[in-house]
């Protein structure tokens, strides 16, 4: 069909293997999310704590440095470090993903794109996937990737002797960017599912994070009970991460609890995504 | 239905239920032509069956085969075989008409750099071409229907399944539709299943037709036969003469029914309009009204509406 002939002709030409049709989903999303400026400066702001982080470890181990101060170190390497510095890109992630995920599905639910994209062979769930993929890897790139990258500058400078000891934080940061980056995902792609305006379902993702921790504090004080927690999102996610990064916890439910509630919180964003992506929905009655 | 082609859609005792109603029943038929028209009233579950056919529907009962791909097992195929234009508005607004088909054939498989030929390929031929760099949000309701001709047309399909595609459309728009339509029919590359309750828009598009109510299919017709068979009416009003020229009239080749003035008459193949005026002239009957018609779709489905109540 060449433009100047203008007439109808079938395609006979390759087709791109079955199971790549997803990132297709995410690489068009990705152009539109990083379309805005904001985010994009937001997303570069992201570094800046893991860079600080990586100029602090090589000032820890300069020796001139440490002799200008006559001190052996500035700061203790470990897992506490490591654990702080998740919490941080987590809250920042966070963030982002109130900025990007609002944007991912409900624009396509306005404007009633999803017969278009589930008409061709591409799942409900490749549809999700493709989706979520621009999640995790802008998440990706602001959690466990420079978590990793640190985890490795310091195991240089300082040697095996540290990081051989030291080598399971690579699997705590690992799990628990995993753990953050999965519930954030899918909590932002469920209320953009179900909430058609992109500012009111990033404003149902902060809602949903800072009402639920209001109202697990006040469940707490006036039933006086600590299972509030289990409706505070920051708190499950934070006791979670205690236990992986093996540290000692004041949110005083026990881990499985949390670990529980956060399944639980997955499982539901699930059903609700099930619920609503769909090409057309069924009126009962 | 059509023997000699194979079929493009196999019906086989196909039924849906939705929310716990009853919306498609026990429907039967193999059909086979180059442009198959569904109609039915509006609720008579046309685009019930389309979302059907594509998946977006559970089958309840029986099942059908698009292409002879089976829509119980064999859904991936069919939509890689399929292009499908929705009725209702749909469409991705922060996107140019050139990246939204590009996408779109991007989805049904096609590499990028052909994905993106092709969508400018195929918006030059809808008549989007000056427009294809416009974001899709600031485009007329007559636009957004071109862009979704070609985002179905894009990736080359072997079916194109078409809902309603004339709405909404003005009068020019409209004759353009349908000159698309008929254009990619007869390039012979595609089959089109258009579902359309716009008579005019089947009649002028369609070999054959598929008629719905209720979620019954209340009647199968061959418009290519029907066409070929040439069934042609004619109604007079005469004044003066006497009963002789209705006499007269029955030995032409017509079958034909007298009522005072009136004379209804069915034409056969070798009846000569010259012959009637020159028996009017010889029986001194004026020829006050003359109404000559062939038996249309809307003839058809008027019956087929009439003489069935949607229940089997």
């Amino acid at each position: 069909m060449a433009v100047h002939k203008r007439s109808y002709h079938a395609y006979a030409g390759e087709l791109t293997p079955r199971w790549s049709r997803f990132l297709i989903v995410s690489r068009y999303a990705f152009q539109n999310a990083l379309a805005s400026k904001a985010l994009s400066a937001y997303f570069a702001l992201c570094f800046s704590y893991p860079l600080g982080c990586a100029l602090a470890l090589y000032a820890n181990h300069n020796q001139r440095l440490l002799a200008l101060f006559q001190t052996s170190s500035f700061f203790d390497v470990n897992a506490r470090l490591f654990f702080h510095f998740l919490g941080v890109q987590g809250m920042l992630g966070f963030i982002l993903t109130a900025f990007v995920g609002p944007g991912l599905v409900s624009p396509d639910l306005a404007n009633n794109a999803l017969p278009l994209y589930l008409c061709r062979p591409v799942s409900r769930a490749e549809y999700v996937l493709g989706k979520m993929f621009v999640l995790f890897a802008l998440l990706s790139l602001i959690t466990w990737v420079p978590g990793e990258m640190l985890f490795l500058i310091q195991s240089s400078l300082a040697g095996a002797s540290w990081m051989v000891p030291n080598l399971w934080i690579m699997g705590s940061i690992l799990l628990g960017s995993a753990v953050e980056i999965l519930v954030f995902s899918l909590l932002a792609l469920a209320l953009s599912a179900w909430i058609k305006r992109r500012l009111a379902a990033g404003a149902a993702l902060l809602g949903v994070f800072f009402f639920g921790a209001g109202f697990g504090q006040a469940i707490n004080a006036v039933l006086r009970t600590k299972y509030g927690f289990l409706i505070d999102l920051a708190n499950l996610l934070a006791r979670v991460e205690d236990q992986v990064f093996r540290q000692h916890t004041s949110i005083g439910i026990p881990a499985t609890d949390a670990w529980v509630a956060l399944v639980a919180i997955s499982a539901f964003c699930l059903l609700l995504l099930e619920k609503k992506v769909r090409a057309y929905e069924v009126v009962r009655g | 239905m059509n023997s000699g082609m194979a079929p493009v859609i196999e019906l086989d005792g196909l039924a849906v239920t939705l929310g716990g109603r009853k919306i498609l029943e026990d429907l039967k038929c193999s059909l086979s032509g180059r442009a198959i028209g569904l109609l039915g009233p509006n609720g008579a579950g046309k685009s019930t069956l389309i979302n059907t056919l594509l998946g977006f529907y559970p089958v309840a009962r029986g099942t059908a085969r698009v292409l002879g791909c089976d829509i119980r097992t064999e859904m991936k195929q069919i939509r890689a075989l399929a292009g499908y234009m929705p009725e209702s508005e749909c469409f991705i607004a922060h996107l140019t008409a050139v990246s939204f088909v590009r996408l779109m054939a991007e989805l049904s498989g096609l590499p990028s750099d052909a994905a993106l030929e092709r969508a400018h390929e195929a918006l030059f031929y809808v008549g989007l071409g000056e427009a294809r760099y416009r974001l899709l949000g600031t485009y007329s309701l007559g636009m957004k229907q071109l862009a979704k001709l070609a985002q179905a047309i894009a990736h080359g399909p072997r079916l194109l399944i078409l809902d309603e595609p004339t709405n909404g459309l003005d009068p020019p728009a409209r004759q353009r539709m349908i000159r698309l339509i008929r254009e990619m029919r007869d390039s012979r590359d595609l089959h089109i299943l258009l579902c359309s309750h716009l008579l005019r828009d089947v009649e002028e598009t369609c070999e054959e037709v598929l008629i719905l109510k209720d979620g019954h299919q209340v009647h199968y017709a061959n418009l290519e036969e029907e066409r070929k068979a040439n069934r042609r009416f004619l109604e007079l009003e005469t004044l003066g003469g006497d009963g002789a020229f209705a006499e007269a009239v029955e030995h032409l080749d017509c079958e034909c029914a007298v009522a005072g003035r009136r004379l209804k008459m069915i034409l056969g193949q070798d009846f000569a309009m010259g012959d009637l005026y020159r028996l009017a002239e010889e029986h001194g009957v004026q020829i006050r009204r003359l109404n000559y018609r062939r038996d249309s779709l809307e003839d058809i489905f008027l019956k087929a509406m009439e003489s069935h109540n949607g229940r089997p």
